[in-house]
Formats: C-alpha cells, structure tokens, sequence
C-alpha cells in the first residue's frame, strides 16, 4: 500500500528543517508547497520580486548571473538537500540572479511573502528561520572569498582550441 | 605489497644533473605541458610518488618539479609544467629532442603503504592533479588495497581542466568515483559548478576511516581541510603536499627551509598535524 506523506512530512525530513520545533514547521508547512521544473527551466530571473525560497528535494539548480552581451554564466550548482533564493529575506526582495534547473528538479518552494508577515508576529519563527539562512549566507560569502584568492593566484588559462 | 621495495636509487651524486632527452610534448592546457623524457643510457628512473626532480634547462636554470608519471613504467620519466617564469617559458619553447638535464628524485614520497585497509579521497585543484598523478596510479594499481577511492577536482572552468583523458578513464571505472567541479561555466553545463569543497561533499566515503590526500595551492589547502574536517577527517589522516623555493633539493641550501623543516628533505608530503602550527605563522 502507498503511504502518502504530507507536506509537513516532506518538509521535516528535509536538513533546512532539522531540529526545528514543531509549531514553527507546522507554520512554515502551511506556507509551502510542491514544485517541478525540467531542465533549461528558469525557477527564477534576476530583478523579479523574490517572493520564496526553494529547498532541493532532488536534482541540480544552477544559480546563473546575466552577463550583457554575452551568454549567462554558472556561478554555482546546489544539490540535493541544499536551500536558495534569500532576496525575500532582504529589502527590496528583489532575485540578484536567475536560478535555472539543470536536471529535473524537484523542490519544496516557501511562500516568503507569506512568512515574512508571520515573522514579525511571531519572533520565535524569525528567529529559526535566520538561524537557518545565516550559517549559509557565512559559508557562500567565505566560499566566494576564498573563490577571489583562488583566482587571484592562478594564472589564467585562455580557452583551448578544440580540433 | 611495495613493487618499487629496493629499486629506488640513491642518486650517485645528488649534485650532478643527469643528461635525458625530451622524447614527447604534450599540450595539457594553454600554459601547461607535459614531458617524457628518458635517459640518454636508456637506465630506468625509480621513484615514489610525490617525490619531485630538480629539471635544470641548460644555460637557463634549474627548477623543481613533481614527477607525474607512472612509478611502475621507470622507462619513461613524466614532468608537467606550468610556464610561470623565466625558466619554465623557456621549457615551454623546448621541442622533442631536445635535452634537459634531471637531479632527484627527491624528498618524502606519499606514505602508500602506511594508509592500506582504508578509503582514500584525493581533493586537488587545477595543476596540483600533477603531483598526485602518480599516487593516484600506484593506488589504482593496488585497488585491492584499498577501500572506497574518491578523487574530487576543482578547475577554474572547463577549459583547464587538466589530464582530461585521464579523468575519463578514472571516472569510467566501477571501483573509481570522480567528482569534478568548475567555478564558472557556460550556461547549459551539466556538471557541478562551485568550489572544490562542494565536491568533497559529494563525496559517499568512510570519513571515520578515510585517509586524505590534498594537494592544492597552500592558501586554499586549510578550506580543504576543514571541509574534511567538518565530515570527520582528523588531521592525522589527511596528507598535503607543500611548495617552495628548493634550490639544492638535499636540504643544504636552506631555501625551502620552512620552521624546523627543510621541505626538499622532510617535505615535500606532510602529514597535517605535524605542520599545522606553521601554517597560521605568517611570512614562514
């Protein structure tokens, strides 16, 4: 017999909810729902309201930056476990860059609208939800310093001609 | 079981270059090549991976570089090079036949033997998959040996990635996981993109028992090894390679001198924890 699980089950098995008290999942569960993108789909564009966030239940999402006059470029890929997409967190909740599926992906996607007015209500749910973004937002910024340092002392490479 | 037990030669004189001709020249990537060279008297070159030579471009200068050969084929000794310098753009312009004279090999290799029974995760960046070339081989050789083999590599972006080749056959083995990872790629690509962190942690391994070879530049080898770290590789297990100004390759000199430590003659693989303090010592 098929078990059928509900979003709260879903969403609890997840990292981003680990160690999260049970009224503030049931919260957050009441703000989500499901989503699939195929590959070559945009999740979201730069500039466009960031009104959600995504946690990644299966697949690879590439974060994309627009680049005028030439193609967009993969700055980075997440995966499987993985959460993106802050602008809903930060004024004027705005994307800084697309987010693009790369594979079929599955995603849990939180209405940020929806919790940013349940945060300021309720201090307690803000504070689970900052404590789940901060450490990422620390580890992404060291990552892209330490990216800087890499590329800095490596000579670069022009790309290869291919015959 | 060692294969090279007995086999590796003292150098006769440490001090003299040896005459070998460059017999294949190789365009890894731009700026980047690779050399087989072999005697003049056609004697096998022994060594263990991890150990480098002093190449000496004669009327040019003399450089230290890590073989990135094959230990078990000593017929043909393999260098790569990045042309960074006076001496290395002159090496670039060298064409087959040409001769270059060899010292070495030199200094500590990677401690094979000593991490039998145990998984192995190789994490190295751009050019550092040469020096870690011929650990990789000698592992591969031995697989029986060895428990889960992981090897995480990070480029720049997909046009320098290096022994490309070599990684698709590595990658096509059953016994083999290769996780790659680019900073930046054109949109459309389908592999990982991200620092080489993201794909140590893609990596499906006995952290509790893994034994970990890092060779990368040395401003990047502590991220390397506090993601490993952060998944339960103890310092005592995780392995690094260091880079200096070797100049007399047998611990004379005192150019590579490095705290206590001369890295030609103690280095240039370290065991972590025994150089963890120098690292955090500034201008060392």
């Amino acid at each position: 017999m098929v078990e059928i699980v509900g979003l709260e089950g879903i969403l609890s098995h997840h990292p981003f909810a680990q160690g999260m008290p049970a009224d503030e999942l049931a919260t957050i569960s009441g703000c989500c729902s499901n989503a699939v993108y195929h590959p070559g789909d945009y999740i979201f564009r730069e500039n466009e309201p960031a009104d959600h966030f995504f946690l990644i239940r299966e697949g690879l999402v590439s974060l994309e930056i627009h680049v005028p006059q030439g193609p967009p470029i993969v700055v980075e890929t997440l995966e499987s476990g993985e959460i993106f997409g802050w602008g809903w967190l930060i004024p004027p909740y705005k994307w800084s860059n697309d987010a693009r599926a790369s594979a079929q992906v599955r995603l849990l996607k939180l209405d940020g609208a929806c919790l940013r007015g349940k945060m300021d209500n309720n201090r307690s749910l803000g504070y689970e939800i900052y404590k789940r973004f901060l450490p990422i937002m620390a580890r992404r910024l060291a990552t892209s310093r330490l990216r800087i340092v890499e590329l800095a002392i490596e000579p670069p490479v022009h790309p290869r001609r291919r015959t | 079981m060692d294969a090279l037990a007995g086999k590796v030669d003292a150098a006769v004189d440490p001090m003299v270059p040896i005459p070998f001709r460059i017999t294949r020249v190789i365009r890894e990537i731009p700026g980047v090549f690779t050399w087989h060279l072999k005697a003049f008297d056609r004697r096998p070159f022994w060594f263990r991976p991890g150990q480098f030579n002093m190449v000496y471009q004669f009327g040019v200068g003399e450089i230290p570089v890590s073989i990135s050969g094959d230990c078990r084929e000593p017929e043909t000794l393999v260098h790569t090079i990045r042309a960074v310098g006076p001496v290395t753009n002159a090496m670039q312009q060298l064409r087959v036949g040409a001769t270059v004279g060899i010292r070495g090999p030199f200094g500590r290799p990677w401690p094979v033997d000593e991490v039998v029974g145990n998984d192995i995760i190789f994490v190295t960046s751009t050019i550092g998959l040469a020096p870690l070339r011929p650990l990789i081989y000698e592992v591969l050789h031995r697989r029986a040996d060895f428990g889960k083999v992981v090897i995480c590599y990070g480029t720049r972006g997909t046009d320098d990635i290096m022994y490309e080749d070599w990684l698709h056959r590595w990658r096509a083995r059953f016994d083999t996981n290769v996780h790659l990872t680019v900073h930046s790629a054109p949109s459309g690509y389908r592999g990982r993109v991200g620092g080489v962190v993201s794909a140590i942690k893609a990596a499906r391994i006995d952290w509790q028992a893994a034994q970990a070879f890092v060779c990368r530049s040395e401003a990047l080898t502590r991220q390397a090894v506090d993601a490993l770290g952060a998944l339960g590789v103890t310092t005592d297990r995780i392995w690094v390679t260091l880079e200096r100004n070797m100049q007399c390759a047998v611990g004379l000199c005192g150019h590579c001198q490095l705290g206590p430590t001369f890295v030609c003659k103690d280095g240039p693989v370290y065991r972590f924890d025994q150089i963890e303090p120098l690292y955090s010592v500034r201008e060392l």
